[in-house]
């Protein structure tokens, strides 16, 4: 049998070691799945929560108490008047209403819940009280997919996959294999430096596709997510993340030694990201001074395109700018990482 | 025959607060189809000398030559036609040693059948098997033949038998065997006298990052001036003292005395010629004799003889 070009057989190399590591398997397709579904239960659609109210006792409270149970969505509690102020203070309920004529209410203004209570109290007390309502509205409650938090967790989760897939793929692997002078010995033979570096890369692109299948289909049988945009789209903006990622991650592995100094090296330069560019809560919450570094994150730019494209439906044509931020990410730390690397 | 390594003058400085001279002025020169030894402590400057020649350390000053081209110039022609193990190369854990081989093979212009060169590190048996499965002794003759994979004309061997057992040590030699008689040049390091003396042509005995002896096991041993030791000691733990020295070196045909481990050195040309004698001596002492051995002398001995120094001391 013929040996096959080199940059074939780095490939086939450095794929099968990554199907041969449960651990590099956990971590690229376990733990975000796992994250997800954390995640998707936490933040799970409740139905709205009853509102706590109560009714001090005395006259006329009984049936103030039971005009209100008639009613759905409250929570009525008949309390002595020296407990109303501790029930408001410590947030039981949101409103005290005394059975006076008028009735009084008291509560707190700045609180969501207390606003709430007065506003849905008042109405049923003033129905009951032989009020007729001049207009009667159609309710249509909506629940528009891709709406949810879990519809915009993930694609922050599957962009923060393939930073950390990237990194962790490229960067790690690189020092431990000069650590083990593998990359010496490499070195010692006639290969070609660029087809060494460019078959981690082209490997690492390759799991990004079972990475986005993965995340995709496990949204939509799990949570019932869909994606507006093209599947296509999709897995393009997947493989540039890739990409540049794994630029990223050559260039922090350019001079380490040792894998403990890599790991340091990569949750430096991952963890702002973590924080910054959206993956948990959208990064416009950061104030507009920051802005212009955070939108300038490739994972910033990653996620934002995967949510236009999932969410939105956008093209790739608008996605320009963010598709050009990748781009520079990726070619940028190439070409430093291939100028400045260490091989032995 | 034209010279598969030849160097002149080499030098190389460590550079730091404290620059070290791990070779100080070296020359080397290797005939093609030659087996060579590097032999010399640990940090006699071995391993700085052959990855010099290897293309993978710049030296600091002089003149090397490796197959006639220099590494300036011709490094990818040289890097076909070299084979190189390195001390402690760890492949890749999850590939199988075939899957090894295949890779190193696809670097090569005039690669060998990978199946060839499995039956000839005896690692035919082992070929599915992953690397993190291999003994020690596998592990390096996996190191062999990625190295000789490329059919190299020069193979470089940095301690091939370090921290091998004594079957695997004897694979390795026979390995080497049958890479010289396919009329390649082979240069290896080693701290092992004796596989030195088995396995190379001609042997340069480095220390403190110079020559301080080159020739064939047999002239080495040779230059001693004598070819056998015999070696005794006395009952009792009292030393030796300088006096009693004295009177041994003046036994007939003792060259030279020494005491190693407590007991007492005698380089000698004929023991038939000195033992007698030497019996008597002791004879007349108020010690008795507690063993008398002779052996033939080593590369060790030469080393001691050179250096005053161990090979293993280091």
């Amino acid at each position: 049998m013929g040996s096959r070009h080199p940059f074939v057989e780095l490939y086939k190399s450095r794929v099968r070691e990554i199907w041969r590591e449960p651990e590099v398997l956990f971590w690229v397709f376990g733990f975000p799945v796992l994250l997800a579904v954390g995640l998707g239960i936490a933040f799970r659609n409740k139905p709205p929560d009853e509102i706590a109210v109560a009714v001090i006792d005395g006259p006329g409270s009984a049936a103030v108490v039971e005009t209100l149970r008639a009613q759905p969505g409250f929570h009525v509690d008949a309390i002595a008047p020296e407990e109303a102020g501790t029930s408001l203070r410590m947030g039981r309920v949101g409103l005290v209403v005394v059975p006076s004529d008028p009735p009084e209410y008291r509560f707190d203004p700045t609180r969501p819940d207390g606003l709430l209570a007065r506003g849905r109290v008042d109405d049923v007390l003033q129905r009951a009280a032989g009020r007729v309502d001049l207009l009667v509205p159609k309710d249509s409650p909506v629940s528009e997919p891709g709406g949810r938090y879990i519809d915009f967790l993930i694609p922050g989760l599957l962009g923060m996959n393939i930073m950390s897939g990237g990194m962790w793929g490229i960067g790690f692997a690189i020092v431990e294999m000069r650590s083990r002078k593998l990359l010496k010995r490499l070195v010692a033979t006639p290969m070609r430096r660029t087809h060494f570096l460019a078959a981690m890369m082209a490997s690492r692109m390759t799991l990004v596709f079972f990475e986005v299948a993965l995340m995709l289909v496990f949204g939509w049988l799990v949570f019932d997510m869909t994606v507006r945009g093209s599947l296509a789209s999709v897995v393009l903006l997947s493989v540039l993340g890739a990409f540049s990622f794994a630029g990223l991650g050559m260039l922090v592995a350019t001079r380490a030694q040792k894998t403990e100094t890599v790991s340091g090296l990569m949750n430096l330069v991952m963890l702002p990201m973590f924080v910054l560019s959206g993956v948990f809560f959208s990064s416009d919450r950061f104030p507009d001074v920051i802005q212009p570094f955070v939108q300038a994150l490739p994972l910033t730019a990653l996620n934002d395109a995967l949510r236009a494209v999932v969410l939105e439906g956008r093209d790739l044509a608008s996605q320009a700018v963010r598709i050009g931020i990748l781009l520079a990410w990726g070619v940028v730390s190439s070409v430093l990482a291939l100028r400045f690397f260490r091989w032995n | 025959m034209a010279s598969a390594i030849q160097v002149r003058g080499l030098r190389k400085t460590y550079a730091g607060k404290q620059p070290v001279e791990a070779v100080r002025g070296l020359d080397l020169d290797v005939p093609t189809g030659e087996c060579f030894g590097l032999l010399g402590p640990n940090g006699a400057g071995k391993t700085t000398t052959v990855e010099i020649l290897e293309g993978l350390l710049p030296p600091t000053a002089g003149d090397v030559r490796i197959l006639g081209l220099d590494w300036a110039h011709d490094q990818l022609a040289l890097r076909d036609r070299i084979g190189v193990t390195l001390q402690e190369t760890k492949f890749s854990d999850k590939l199988s040693v075939e899957e090894t081989l295949r890779l190193f093979a696809s670097f090569h212009s005039h690669a060998r059948p990978v199946e060839d060169v499995l039956a000839e590190t005896g690692l035919v048996e082992k070929r599915k098997a992953w690397v993190v499965h291999l003994s020690g002794g596998q592990r390096q003759r996996l190191a062999v033949a990625s190295a000789i994979i490329g059919d190299p004309d020069l193979l470089f061997l940095d301690e091939p038998t370090t921290g091998l057992d004594p079957q695997s040590r004897r694979q390795m030699w026979a390995i080497v065997r049958a890479l010289r008689a396919r009329g390649r040049t082979v240069l290896l390091t080693t701290h092992y006298m004796d596989e030195a003396e088995k396995l190379c042509d001609r042997i340069a005995i480095v220390d403190h990052g110079q020559v301080i002896a080159l020739g064939s096991p047999t002239e080495l041993i040779r230059s001693l001036g004598c070819d056998h030791v015999v070696e005794f000691a006395l009952e009792g733990d009292a030393p030796v003292d300088e006096r009693e020295l004295e009177e041994l070196r003046k036994l007939p045909s003792v060259r030279s005395v020494r005491i190693e481990a407590g007991a007492i050195q005698l380089a000698v040309a004929e023991p038939h010629v000195t033992i007698p004698p030497l019996l008597a001596h002791v004879a007349r002492g108020a010690r008795p004799l507690a063993s008398l051995t002779t052996r033939q002398a080593s590369l060790e001995d030469v080393f001691v003889a050179l250096t005053g120094r161990h090979l293993r001391d280091g």
